[in-house]
């Protein structure tokens, strides 16, 4: 019994910590600026590839993992002060800017790097639960996607730029003129966004095929969870990760992996008819 | 009925005047004795880049006029050429082909009616609008892309995963015994016709009522609210003919080649008709038609020597769009010409006319 209990939440966590490693980026950008970045997935795929460069270079894994993050989180930086910072008031536009980046990045690696380069393997351990066995690293993947959601609570809750990212977040035009240097803290959250983008590409990189056009299989998952989730990352995006990883981990387990994207996004587009601000928005109204 | 005819020039339209219809038949006459001066292969090649520009036409509408982003013409595109291939295999070709023509728009306008009444009646706007379509083209792609079993077949249609589904009838006439096959020649003047009737078909709707409360609903949905439309039927009937429209492209396309794939569905060709709509001038009808051919143009030439490289270009072309046109290319640079002329004619004349109006007779 406790074994098949097992097998469930250990199915729920995988998907859970793939959901919620891969949105949890594109849902500060958005809940801080409203915009969508569509280059999300090639700031993953920008992560996988450090990564498994380093490693090669014979760097140890979670080395190299940390510094894939905080080499995609200045390549966001870079980003946003030469493009996303002359567009805050098209949002639109945004998106179109940051999808021709997207364009450009990964058909251009492609031209450089060819199809794919050699993997790494993913690290090995496992153990057994009863008669199944379990990967430890998908349930490393599940600590992550948990500490993920700790950290950003840490951050926009206990630190001073938490306090002046919200106040931001709420009325930027208010908190520049009680001394908010605003377009440091656009700069600082697209920047924290494109570096767990990173953090996502770094802790997948090792469980899968390394091709320039890999961000693509990140965002569809991610598009969703920020949509159900809403605009704000503290309240939306956990309860939409549970919610969207029960749906498919249902799925998954009873008609395999493409039934299972396809309720996923069944469920998102039945759940926008009702919540058309996501989780949070409903939680946000409840609230007032 | 005339009166309807008139609509065709109108306050949503640029290029009402004498002259631009001028230039309109000129053009249109170049198209229809291009064939007799050009060999076979490369009006085959004219006519794959004609197929798109219903895509880019109903995109404009959609974004320009309506103010509806949306990401997922690719996914019209591919139910609508999914659906032709596997309705012409199933009735066996023959005059069948066009009814499977009209079932497989009309299954792609069914589509788009159900997902837009849950995203506009959600209220679901801007952003949301776009990455919900773009989510459902990719898991579309998805989804077709594994399908390469024998176990996913329609009747005697197999959808063949990401090899593609190949072998159903282009679209034919049965005259007695003999069957006109509509490719080549045939199949380039068909698209320039239906292109001639959905260019003026579409001008007159968006300089009729209808597509004045469109662009009102696009400009404050609120405010038109309060006028008393409804702006959610407004919003859905034009994202259906948007979307029916790339529908359309989706089934000549499967048609002119008999084979479409999973990758005409996905990405990077979902972004296709964004870069050829924003880089063309999305909020007008004439601009995007005239830009989607040129870009679609050399985008072909520049495949031959390298597909990526093509569409780094592509990318770079959107950015640079974004960054320094916002309106588009084509239509900032018909606008300067319209003012230069103007301004032309406005030295011709000794009294002085308003050197900033343009020629709009209506």
């Amino acid at each position: 019994m406790f074994a098949e209990l097992f097998s469930t939440f250990y199915q729920f966590a995988d998907v859970f910590a793939f959901l919620i490693l891969s949105a949890a980026g594109l849902a500060i950008v958005f809940g801080m600026m409203g915009v969508i970045n569509m280059a999300h997935g090639e700031f993953i795929m920008c992560g996988a590839y450090v990564t498994v460069g380093l490693v090669h270079a014979g760097v140890p894994l979670p080395l190299a993992q940390a510094c894939a993050t905080i080499a995609a989180g200045l390549i966001g930086v870079v980003v946003e002060v030469l493009i996303v910072r002359k567009l805050y008031k098209r949002p639109l536009d945004t998106l179109l800017a940051t999808w021709g980046l997207s364009l450009i990045v990964t058909q251009g690696l492609l031209i450089l790097l060819g199809s794919s380069i050699p993997g790494i393997g993913t690290p090995e351990g496992s153990f057994t639960v009863g008669p199944y066995t379990f990967s430890t690293y998908r349930l490393v993947l599940f600590a992550c996607a948990i500490g993920v959601l700790a950290a950003i609570y840490v951050i926009f809750m206990r630190t001073r730029f938490g306090v002046m990212a919200r106040a931001t977040m709420q009325n930027a035009a208010m908190a520049q003129a009680l001394g908010v240097k605003v377009g440091g803290v656009y700069a600082a959250s697209f920047g924290l966004g494109a570096a767990l983008a990173g953090l996502c590409g770094a802790l997948y990189a090792p469980t899968m095929t390394l091709i320039p056009t890999m961000g693509a299989t990140f965002v569809v998952e991610s598009f969703v969870t920020v949509v159900v989730g809403g605009a704000n990352v503290l309240l939306g995006t956990a309860p939409a990760g549970v919610l969207l990883a029960t749906v498919r981990m249902l799925l998954n387990a009873n008609y395999g992996q493409i039934i299972g994207q396809i309720g996923m996004l069944v469920a998102v587009i039945l759940i926008i008819r009702v919540l058309p601000e996501g989780i949070s928005g409903l939680l946000v109204r409840r609230g007032r | 009925m005339l009166r309807t005819l008139k609509l065709v020039n109108g306050q949503q339209t640029t290029g009402n005047g004498k002259g631009f219809w001028l230039c309109f038949l000129a053009v249109l006459a170049a198209a229809l004795v291009y064939p007799a001066f050009a060999d076979s292969y490369d009006v085959g090649n004219f006519c794959y880049f004609l197929i798109w520009v219903f895509m880019a036409l109903g995109l404009s509408l959609m974004w320009g006029y309506g103010g509806m982003l949306s990401f997922g013409q690719t996914f019209f595109f591919g139910i609508a050429g999914y659906s032709y291939g596997v309705l012409a295999i199933n009735f066996g070709g023959g005059s069948l082909t066009w009814l499977a023509l009209v079932l497989a728009v009309g299954i792609a306008m069914v589509a788009a009616i159900v997902l837009g009444y849950f995203m506009i009646w959600g209220r679901v706007g801007g952003v949301f609008f776009g990455i919900v379509t773009l989510s459902a083209t990719l898991v579309l792609a998805f989804f077709l892309g594994q399908t390469a079993g024998p176990e996913w077949r329609i009747g005697p249609a197999r959808l063949n995963g990401f090899n593609g589904m190949k072998g159903m009838d282009p679209l034919t006439l049965t005259w007695g015994d003999e069957d006109i096959f509509f490719e080549g020649t045939l199949l380039y003047y068909l698209v320039v016709a239906l292109i001639v009737l959905v260019y003026l078909g579409l001008r007159i709707l968006v300089n009729s009522r209808f597509g004045n409360v469109v662009v009102a609903v696009r400009e404050d949905p609120q405010r038109a609210e309060l006028l008393g439309y409804d702006v959610r039927k407004y919003q859905l009937a034009t994202f259906a003919i948007g979307s029916g429209l790339a529908g359309l492209s989706g089934v000549l396309y499967t048609s002119w080649g008999q084979f479409i794939t999973p990758s005409s569905v996905g990405l990077p060709a979902a972004a296709m008709p964004i870069v050829w709509v924003a880089f063309s001038g999305r909020s007008d009808l004439t601009a995007t038609l005239v830009g989607s051919f040129l870009l679609l143009f050399g985008f072909q030439t520049l495949t031959i020597y390298s597909q990526q490289l093509a569409l780094v270009l592509m990318g770079a072309l959107l950015l640079a769009t974004v960054m320094l046109a916002p309106q588009g290319f084509v239509i900032g640079l018909a606008r300067l010409i319209g003012r230069q002329l103007g301004a032309l004619r406005a030295k011709g004349r000794t009294d002085g006319a308003l050197p900033d109006a343009p020629a709009r007779e209506a």
